[in-house]
């Protein structure tokens, strides 16, 4: 199951696991990336919490976690390579896995026809 | 509502949109953050090779002797700035400050003596403000102009010369600061040595009708990429220069900027034409004593970039603060974060180990040298 927030972030859904990341679109907004800062392990977000920082040339942004839960792995290769969110951000490009404190709060995310029509 | 409308547009407005550039509010224009090729790829484009930059937002004004000496003109320009005017010669162009009565800086600009008057560019978002403190302080001895009649374009890079050669005229004879009017594509052009990237390059004004074919031939040409203000920035804080509003403003000294190479002998204690300008008796002291603080270039230790603001500390616990951050960014070229600031005399050593407070935490910052990345000026 594949859903969007309206903050830009995706999150592919398996088994109330969330693999969760930005979109193509925030990946073109934000630029060239040159640095990301992931969760720790085990830490657990409330939904809109600020789970990680992106940074481009210019400027930081965060990543906000979409929905309530725990940090269950990262992907340590986008902080080796940032531009790996560049060259594929729904893909390679993922931030984190997250164990969803309630399954059924992806209900109320976007569908990928929803959020094609929010960005346009 | 469209608050875009109430932005002002530079004469390459339309061929900023055509070029794929991203257009932001900045100094009341709408100018370009980026174009297609994205800020890192334009960065290291300028060092390599060639970047054209459109910076007509910025002042152009022209200062011409009411009595028709040009020397008055630089006498009257001496009024304002801590530099050496009466001694620039024709054909030249040096960097200078309008300070304040407290010795703040109120911008910072670049004269040239054009033979006949001086001209002048200022910041764009203080060129209201500078031309009616120049209006109140020269406007009796000085006719001075405001020129909207013409753009301002930056080539940048170490193919600049060479472009310019292939396209219109030889100007390998100019050294870095050299200003000249030259014919470009049949357009009466004020060409100068000089930049804000810390490459060799040229600044280039251009009558207004005349710029958008100008910068079609530049863009033409496979050394030129256009380059917008996102790249502009990084250029220049890897190059060590100074931002109004960020690393200077009227809170600032020139000595505590480490700006003091700008302000020429005969200008200080003991020179021919030592003071008289405003806020003297506190620089020419600040330069004979130095100042409490100074502008440093900073050094992060790991990847995160520190960002204008960030506190900076002795300690790692953030608790002994010792300055703060004004510009921080990552440096394509030097290939991770750079950044400069104000610290306190005692930790201004290049060397010193320091922390940047980012997010919560304090992370090693060192003191460096400025420029981050050598310039390749042709003096």
């Amino acid at each position: 199951m594949l859903k969007f927030t309206e903050e830009h972030e995706w999150l592919k859904i398996e088994a109330g696991v969330a693999t969760v990341g930005i979109t193509t679109h925030a990946a073109e907004q934000l630029g060239d990336l040159v640095f990301v800062e992931l969760p720790e392990v085990g830490s657990t977000f409330e939904k809109g919490g600020d789970a990680a920082t992106v940074e481009s040339v210019k400027a930081a942004s965060d990543v906000y976690c979409p929905l309530d839960g725990e940090i269950v792995e990262v992907n340590e290769a986008i902080v080796a390579d940032p531009s790996l969110v560049n060259s594929d951000p729904q893909g390679a490009g993922w931030f984190f896995k997250l164990k969803l404190a309630n399954a059924a709060d992806a209900d109320g995310l976007l569908d990928e026809a929803a959020y094609k029509e929010l960005v346009g | 509502m469209d608050v875009s409308s109430d932005l002002k547009k530079t004469p390459l407005h339309a061929l900023n949109l055509s070029l794929g550039a991203r257009m932001v509010p900045f100094a009341g224009y709408e100018m370009p953050v980026q174009y297609a090729a994205g800020v890192m790829k334009e960065h290291l484009h300028t060092r390599a090779a060639a970047g054209l930059f459109d910076v007509s937002h910025m002042g152009q004004v022209t200062v011409r002797a009411r009595s028709g000496d040009n020397a008055d003109a630089a006498r009257a320009l001496e009024t304002l700035v801590p530099v050496d005017v009466l001694g620039l010669g024709e054909g030249r162009q040096r960097y200078a400050l309008f300070t304040n009565d407290d010795g703040g800086i109120l911008d910072d600009l670049m004269i040239a003596n054009r033979g006949d008057h001086f001209y002048v560019v200022v910041n764009a978002a203080c060129k209201e403000a500078d031309f009616a403190h120049m209006q109140a302080k020269i406007g009796d001895t000085c006719e001075l102009t405001l020129h909207d009649d013409r753009a301002l374009v930056a080539l940048q890079g170490p193919h600049a010369e060479s472009v310019v050669a292939e396209l219109w005229a030889d100007i390998s004879s100019m050294r870095f600061m050299d200003v000249r009017a030259c014919d470009l594509h049949d357009a009466d052009c004020i060409v100068s040595r000089s930049g804000y990237t810390g490459e060799d390059g040229f600044e280039i004004s251009i009558p207004t009708n005349l710029a958008e074919a100008v910068c079609r031939r530049l863009l033409d040409h496979p050394d030129v990429l256009p380059i917008g203000l996102g790249a502009r920035d990084s250029l220049r804080l890897e190059a060590g220069l100074c931002l109004y509003g960020n690393d200077i403003d009227t809170g600032t000294t020139p000595v505590e900027a480490a700006l003091e190479w700008a302000m020429q002998k005969v200008r200080r204690k003991g020179g021919e034409r030592a003071g008289g300008f405003p806020g003297a008796d506190i620089i020419l002291d600040q330069l004979e004593n130095g100042t409490d603080r100074r502008r440093v270039g900073l050094k992060p230790e790991g990847r995160a970039p520190v960002r204008g603001g960030a506190v900076l500390a002795t300690d790692a616990e953030g608790e002994d603060v010792v300055g703060t951050v004004t510009s921080g960014g990552f440096g394509p070229n030097a290939d991770g974060p750079v950044a400069m600031g104000y610290v306190t005399k005692a930790a201004s050593a290049p060397g010193t180990q320091l922390y940047a407070g980012v997010r919560g935490k304090f992370l090693p910052i060192t003191v460096s040298a400025l420029p981050f990345v050598k310039n390749t000026f042709k003096r």
